[in-house]
């Protein structure tokens, strides 16, 4: 089988500066992967590479067999999507942003499915109307999360997504994407620090001093 | 009533009284503007003498192709301004040009077709230098929202864009607010107009013994045409602009 995701020799430099030298790995279909490492070491401007929101200075990055850069970068992005540390809700409502998704698709909102996105994410459905300032910052991070799945992505990179949020809200989103990972073969890429999420994951990746090394595999 | 319209040189020169209160309000208060409130004063004076002389040229021949060149120069002057403070943004001199071209041209030749003016030197350049400078300030104005917009709203346009949105789906909201912005004040003239202030227009004719009835017909013409230049030159200039915010890979480019 052929992996969903390669990298080879990726570096990424800015005035001057190594962040990241020579990163090479595979990701196959359906799996759960951690990134970790000390801050600073560039993981999260190696997911932002991935995402396709920035360019690397050099080495090349493969999704499903062809180079990123031959896709459409908004078709790579709607397949391969990036989720934001402390995500950001925009214009006025939830609704809103859920429509945003279908909105840029041109295609009509998908009421039922941002229901059970909300349900999932232990939302009342009124939540739909609410003004985004009303929210929690636990709140805006499901939506967000509810946001990027309104239409299934094949990859979801995730940048420390529980790192600002209580015990309950990162179990929620962790039960989540778990689900996603095992029902719905969504793979996974996602930073964390946490010892019980990085339990979850089946694969570990350390980046230490902009180099990557595989440390755990089942 | 006595409506002698003309200023001797002594009135003038007793008249750089007004920059003398201007230069020790500076002097009190340790403003460091005295230099330029002179050089101002210097540049009024040179600019408006030169301009005198070309204008009072310009209406005497009466020549379609003079005129025309005289149109072509406000917008140039305009646009190249508008340019200069557009800090930065690529290509600023085209869009400038093309948004004040085309609004300037889009009004003039209504206002002429309509029969509102008349395409003599004495009507045109005076019309053209009211448009082209509010489209000016217009697109200052936009250039400053957009570059504004696009810092403070960065993370939400990384959002859309992770989302799979293209340039102009990740900009829409801010491209709107900047046009916006950009006729905010055309609009916003209209609710004192007459009421607290008597615009130019108005003024110089009722300056030069025409009756406020008559005068005020010019100033309406005058008021529309603002609000239209102000939409058309913000609009062309917004759009023609925030794609210079992204990169080929429609990345965010700050």
């Amino acid at each position: 089988m052929k992996p969903i995701l390669e990298l080879r020799d990726l570096s990424f430099e800015i005035e001057g500066r190594k962040i990241l030298e020579n990163i090479s790995f595979s990701i196959d279909k359906g799996e759960f992967v951690t990134l970790t490492g000390p801050s600073g070491s560039g993981k999260s401007t190696l997911l932002k590479l991935i995402g396709h929101l920035i360019s690397p200075s050099s080495g090349k990055i493969f999704y499903d067999g062809k180079e990123i850069f031959k896709y459409a970068p908004t078709d790579y992005r709607k397949n391969v999507s990036y989720f934001f540390q402390s995500a950001t809700l925009f214009d006025e409502t939830v609704y809103d942003n859920l429509a945003f998704p279908s909105k840029i698709r041109d295609k009509a909102f998908d009421k039922n499915r941002a229901l059970k996105g909300l349900h999932t994410v232990q939302l009342p459905e009124t939540y739909l109307n609410k003004p985004i300032r009303e929210l929690s910052g636990g709140e805006r991070q499901r939506i967000a999360l509810v946001r990027n799945l309104m239409y299934a992505p094949n990859v979801l990179l995730m940048d420390e997504v529980t790192s600002s949020l209580d015990k309950e809200n990162k179990e929620i989103i962790l039960t989540f994407i778990k689900r996603l990972n095992q029902d719905e073969k969504l793979t996974i890429l996602w930073i964390t620090h946490d010892t019980q999420e990085i339990k979850e994951s089946n694969r570990l990746i350390l980046i230490k001093d902009g180099r990557a090394e595989d440390i755990k595999h089942d | 009533m006595t409506n002698h319209l003309e200023i001797s040189n002594l009135s003038l020169i007793l008249s750089t009284l007004l920059l003398v209160i201007a230069i020790l309000v500076d002097y009190k208060e340790k403003l460091g503007l005295g230099k330029d409130i002179f050089i101002a004063g210097i540049r009024v004076v040179i600019q408006l003498f030169i301009i005198g002389y070309v204008l009072s040229f310009v209406f005497q021949i009466n020549n379609n192709l003079v005129t025309l060149i005289m149109v072509l120069f406000i917008i140039f002057n305009a646009s190249y301004n508008a340019h200069k403070t557009s800090e930065g943004i690529p290509n600023s001199f085209k869009i400038s040009l093309t948004s004040i071209g085309v609004g300037t041209i889009l009004a003039l030749g209504i206002l002429v077709l309509s029969g509102a003016i008349d395409w003599v030197p004495s009507q045109i350049v005076p019309i053209t230098g009211m448009i082209a400078s509010n489209s000016m300030t217009t697109i200052g104005i936009t250039y400053q929202s957009l570059t504004t917009q696009f810092k403070d709203n960065r993370q939400q346009i990384l959002e859309k864009l992770a989302l799979g949105a293209d340039e102009k789906q990740s900009s829409l909201t801010i491209v709107r607010q900047s046009i916006k912005t950009g006729m905010q004040p055309s609009i916003s003239r209209s609710k004192t107009v007459g009421l607290v202030s008597l615009p130019g227009m108005m003024s110089g004719l009722m300056f030069a013994g025409i009756d406020p009835t008559e005068a005020i017909r010019y100033q309406i013409v005058v008021m529309f045409m603002l609000i239209s230049v102000t939409a058309i030159s913000s609009f062309i200039a917004s759009y023609m602009t925030y794609r210079s915010f992204y990169n080929e890979e429609i990345q965010l480019m700050i």
